[in-house]
């Protein structure tokens, strides 16, 4: 997918390509507008990353080679281009698979995972498991209102059993739904592989490769320039 | 505040051995593919399907530990005593697909990765654990479970190691991998204590009320139409 070549790019490239990484960001803004997601949504989803920022912020306290002098820090360069580094590159994935999410809808995306070659009892697991998630999570919603309205309250090692209890029930209900679906599906005449719902629409190579393409236009150029 | 789980973001780890990361990796879904198709053949679908969405589910209980921190289940262990080490891999692969592909949690480029620790190491170090302890252990149900609480506590610093060791081959970043190898070592045995807890909670649980669900009790799995 075009992505996930727009990632593989991306990471290729070394950071002290400033220039291109900012047109890596310019990029992506764009697409932001073109998919019409607001700012704010993005940037709210892209905050699942803030473990690994704290991991590189710390970066520029280890390492070897020259150090430079920063608000009264002793800071060792390499490390401060190798946190950058993974600041950005982090950054530009988690926005990337932001923009995929929410501009394609989770038919469309297993639809190009099955023409990317996924194997496909890969697929329709994942078809599965994103047809019942609700399904699985209003379960679990009724589990803890049931769990509540006993009184339960999460608090302290103590409520562990209880919860693990839940995970178990949560576990059995599901099994037993699948075998339910199994056995639905099989009176509804299931040999084994899905039938296909709708005539897909093919979506062209050369779009897919705009994006990639673009991004290691900006890499090798301004990897020339600079 | 939350333990994070540990899912790679993109450009943390390097090209040449995410793509590495990523080849073994589909090496061993192929592998459980074909046996998930032998031990189920085509109720390997819905079931490995439900399953997954029973570990994504199950990872958002939250279990809460002193001082208003609370962590969360990997279910690796879990999911390879209820259902074994095939069906186990497949629908943590998935569940890792579709959180990277869909939440945006975990990079792309690095998928293999996590795949590679999460549902290849994770789950077939308990598979081989626990067929080790069970021979060990006495053929009670408490045995399976405690087998169980064991390989929940070995695989989490194990798949902990396995980041250690994609860091030591392409790490991007300049923490000398000692230090790294400390530090998530270290932590993931105590986190490898709570997951123990759970795994041992959840899987008597399971077991005195539907031992015939548990893979790790009865190796086969009755088929009941």
């Amino acid at each position: 997918m075009s992505a996930l070549l727009f990632v593989i790019v991306v990471v290729a490239t070394p950071i002290q390509n400033l220039v291109a990484y900012s047109l890596f960001f310019l990029i992506l803004l764009i697409l932001i507008r073109l998919a019409k997601l607001p700012y704010r949504t993005v940037f709210i989803r892209s905050l699942v990353e803030i473990p690994f920022v704290l991991f590189a912020l710390l970066m520029p306290f280890f390492g070897t080679g020259p150090k430079v002098q920063f608000l009264g820090l002793e800071l060792y360069e390499a490390g401060i281009w190798a946190g950058a580094g993974i600041v950005a590159k982090g950054t530009i994935g988690v926005i990337t698979a932001i923009i995929l999410s929410a501009s394609t809808s989770a038919r469309e995306i297993l639809i190009g995972l099955e023409k990317l070659r996924v194997p496909a009892p890969l697929v329709s697991i994942a078809t599965f498991m994103l047809r019942y998630l609700n399904v699985i999570n209003d379960e679990l919603g009724r589990m803890k209102i049931a769990r509540e309205s006993r009184g339960f309250e999460e608090r302290g090692l103590r409520s562990w059993r209880i919860l693990a209890q839940t995970v178990g029930a949560l576990f059995i209900r599901s099994y037993e739904r699948g075998e339910r679906v199994y056995l639905a599906m099989l009176s509804r005449g299931y040999i084994g592989a899905m039938p296909k719902l709708s005539d897909e629409k093919d979506s062209k190579l050369a779009v897919a490769l705009v994006l990639p393409g673009a991004a290691a236009l900006v890499s090798i150029t301004t990897g020339v320039m600079f | 505040m939350l333990i994070p789980k540990l899912h790679i973001p993109d450009g943390f780890v390097n090209l040449p051995v995410s793509a590495l990361f990523g080849l073994l990796s589909i090496a061993f879904v192929g592998i459980a593919l074909k046996g998930a198709a032998k031990s189920l053949d085509d109720r390997t679908t819905p079931l490995a399907g439900l399953t997954a969405v029973f570990i994504f589910a199950a990872q958002m209980i939250n279990f809460p530990v002193a001082a208003g921190t609370s962590g969360h289940l990997v279910g690796a262990a879990l999911a390879t005593v209820l259902v074994g080490p095939h069906s186990a891999t497949l629908a943590l692969t998935v569940v890792l697909g579709v959180q990277a592909l869909l939440f945006a949690d975990g990079g792309l480029t690095a998928l293999g990765l996590n795949v590679f620790n999460l549902s290849v190491i994770a789950v077939w170090v308990s598979h081989f654990l626990l067929i080790a302890l069970k021979r060990v252990l006495p053929k009670t149900k408490s045995g399976v479970t405690i087998a169980a609480a064991v390989a929940a506590y070995v695989s989490v610093p194990l798949a902990a190691l396995g980041f250690t060791l994609q860091y030591a081959l392409g790490g991007t970043g300049t923490i000398p991998v000692g230090t790294v190898a400390g530090a998530m070592i270290g932590t993931h045995l105590l986190i490898g204590l709570g997951e123990a807890l759970i795994t041992f909670m959840t899987v008597s649980a399971v077991i005195a009320t539907r031992s015939d669900l548990v893979y790790g009790w009865k190796p086969k799995l009755e088929i009941r139409s």
